[in-house]
């Protein structure tokens, strides 16, 4: 009945030095919908692909801004995600309110890997099951970083978490060298093509299916940033439409990149 | 000897009557500060085109009497934020403690995110507003000076209210009366700020300071003073001397201080 003894709670290690209830909170980020992460730059890019529990409900909500600069994208349980967005709303909130300063990238993610670290020493408590990808800019510019139910987080230039994550990371990984200078929208078409890569033979990306998010550095502007903007529904059609389009239009992998650069 | 553990170290009831263990209770009001003791005077600043020059006095006065001459009373932060206190001096040291620790905490981790004076002075007009609103306010009146996100000159006060207000030029206390006035001559809005040198600007507040100095009792002649740029980052002078006095105006003033006739 029981895998083993040492899955009880999450401060027990087994014999061969294991925390298995930690690995299973990474088994519930592994069975969340694919979300990817991309950082040039200038800009930073998320990217979900959002499921329905059934053909009569409603799409579950993959990427959530929390403030002006950043935002983040949840794989794994979305109500362990919205308790962690909610905690980091509270602190980006407070660290404008007591300091004038919109809270950098790297002390909020910090925040919520201790947070999530607790719960992995504490018998009376059970991991974060989800995994989040945060991007956003702060003074020091556009970051993007990963977060593991362990309490684990790095900084990434482009990561994917989630079910079938592994084709969109084989994707990110062959077109690394372009993601620092690319502008916004090769940033995007990059975050959307990796996403479709992930896709089942029988799927595709669409207005409803498809969410992304967008932050980067601005000319000017209020404190010089481009607001969290949340792609969903309707407005992701002309983004879809133009990833799309180019990757159809020179099916040859390394001929189309390079076209697409020129443009 | 009482052989009972309980008197053991306390008067001897024989000799000095019953204790009176009401002295003991812990219950009743709670006193908080109703006023500041050790008090620090005035504190000067003003903006100039690519920096602010700072200035306050070294003199801790005890009521009237000139008690402690060498407290610094600009304390730095960081390389781009300082903070001049005037009022209580025991509640300058909490709150150099308290941004001593602030400091700490913000360069834990990696690098590259600082706060700025603009940052430190939002910060420190909740930390005032707080305690007045506790009842148990800290009594200070405060500039703080440094560089803002944008890396230009930043100048501003916050006092005992967590009331805060921002000009060119600034003075808290008795310089508020005397110094003030005379540092608007050198920029009466933001928009002359471009044409104030950082000789003007130091040259009108060790003026002011002599001013102060022949005029407020609580003031001394040995005093700091701080010039923050971009470029310089903070540069502090703690051990001036106020130079060039002349008291001749003096000499035909009659009717107070120690004179006989």
């Amino acid at each position: 009945m029981f895998r083993n003894n040492y899955d009880n709670d999450a401060v027990t290690f087994s014999p061969q030095g294991r925390i298995f209830q930690v690995e299973y909170a990474s088994e519930a980020v592994k069975q969340g919908s694919v979300v990817v992460g991309i950082a040039s730059k200038t800009h930073t890019v998320l990217v979900a692909l959002k499921r329905n529990a059934e053909e009569l409900s409603s799409y579950q909500k993959k990427i959530i801004g929390i403030d002006e600069h950043f935002g983040l994208a949840l794989a794994g349980l979305a109500s362990d995600a919205r308790v962690l967005s909610n905690f980091m709303k509270r602190q980006a909130l407070a660290s404008k309110m007591t300091y004038g300063r919109p809270i950098p990238i790297e002390r909020i993610v910090e925040r919520i890997g201790d947070r999530a670290q607790t719960s992995t020493q504490v018998y009376t408590k059970r991991p974060y099951g989800v995994g989040l990808l945060v991007a956003g800019v702060d003074e020091t510019g556009p970051h993007l970083f990963e977060f593991q139910p362990s309490g684990m987080t790095q900084e990434m230039v482009a990561c994917a978490i989630g079910a079938r994550s592994q084709m969109a990371r084989t994707y990110l990984e062959r077109h690394l060298d372009k993601f620092a200078d690319s502008s916004r929208d090769e940033l995007i078409k990059h975050g959307l093509l990796a996403l479709k890569e992930s896709l089942s033979q029988d799927k595709e990306l669409t207005v409803d299916n498809a969410s992304l998010g967008v932050t980067g550095v601005a000319k000017d502007g209020k404190r010089k940033i481009e607001t969290f903007k949340l792609y969903d529904g309707p407005e992701i059609g002309p983004l879809l439409e133009a990833a799309l389009e180019t990757s159809e239009a020179a099916p040859a992998a390394e001929g189309g990149e390079s076209m697409e650069v020129d443009t | 000897m009482n052989h009972l553990p309980q008197a053991w170290g306390r008067p001897r009831d024989d000799i000095y009557g019953h204790y009176d263990p009401s002295h003991l209770q812990t219950a009743g009001p709670n006193a908080h500060t109703q006023q500041p003791i050790v008090t620090g005077t005035s504190v000067l600043a003003v903006k100039f085109k690519d920096g602010i020059v700072i200035a306050a006095d070294n003199l801790a006065s005890y009521g009237s009497l000139a008690r402690f001459t060498h407290v610094h009373r600009l304390r730095p932060f960081n390389d781009r934020a300082l903070v001049g206190f005037g009022g209580d001096i025991s509640d300058m040291q909490y709150l150099d403690r308290l941004l001593n620790s602030l400091d700490v905490n913000e360069n834990y981790g990696s690098p590259g995110h600082v706060l700025n004076a603009q940052n430190l002075h939002t910060y420190l007009s909740k930390v005032m507003y707080k305690r007045r609103s506790d009842m148990n306010p800290l009594w200070n009146s405060m500039l703080v000076v440094g560089l803002d996100g944008d890396d230009k000159p930043f100048l501003s006060s916050v006092d005992l209210l967590g009331t805060t207000f921002s000009s060119p030029t600034l003075a808290t206390g008795f310089g508020g009366h005397l110094a003030q006035p005379l540092l608007r001559k050198l920029a009466d809005d933001e928009s002359q700020v471009k044409d104030v040198t950082r000789e003007k600007a130091v040259a009108a507040v060790q003026e002011c300071m002599k001013v102060l100095f022949y005029r407020d009792a609580r003031s001394l002649d040995s005093y700091s003073i701080a010039v923050i740029t971009k470029e310089g980052g903070v540069e502090l002078k703690e051990d001036e001397q106020l130079e060039g006095q002349s008291w001749a105006f003096a000499d035909t003033i009659r009717g107070y201080g120690t004179q006989v006739n």
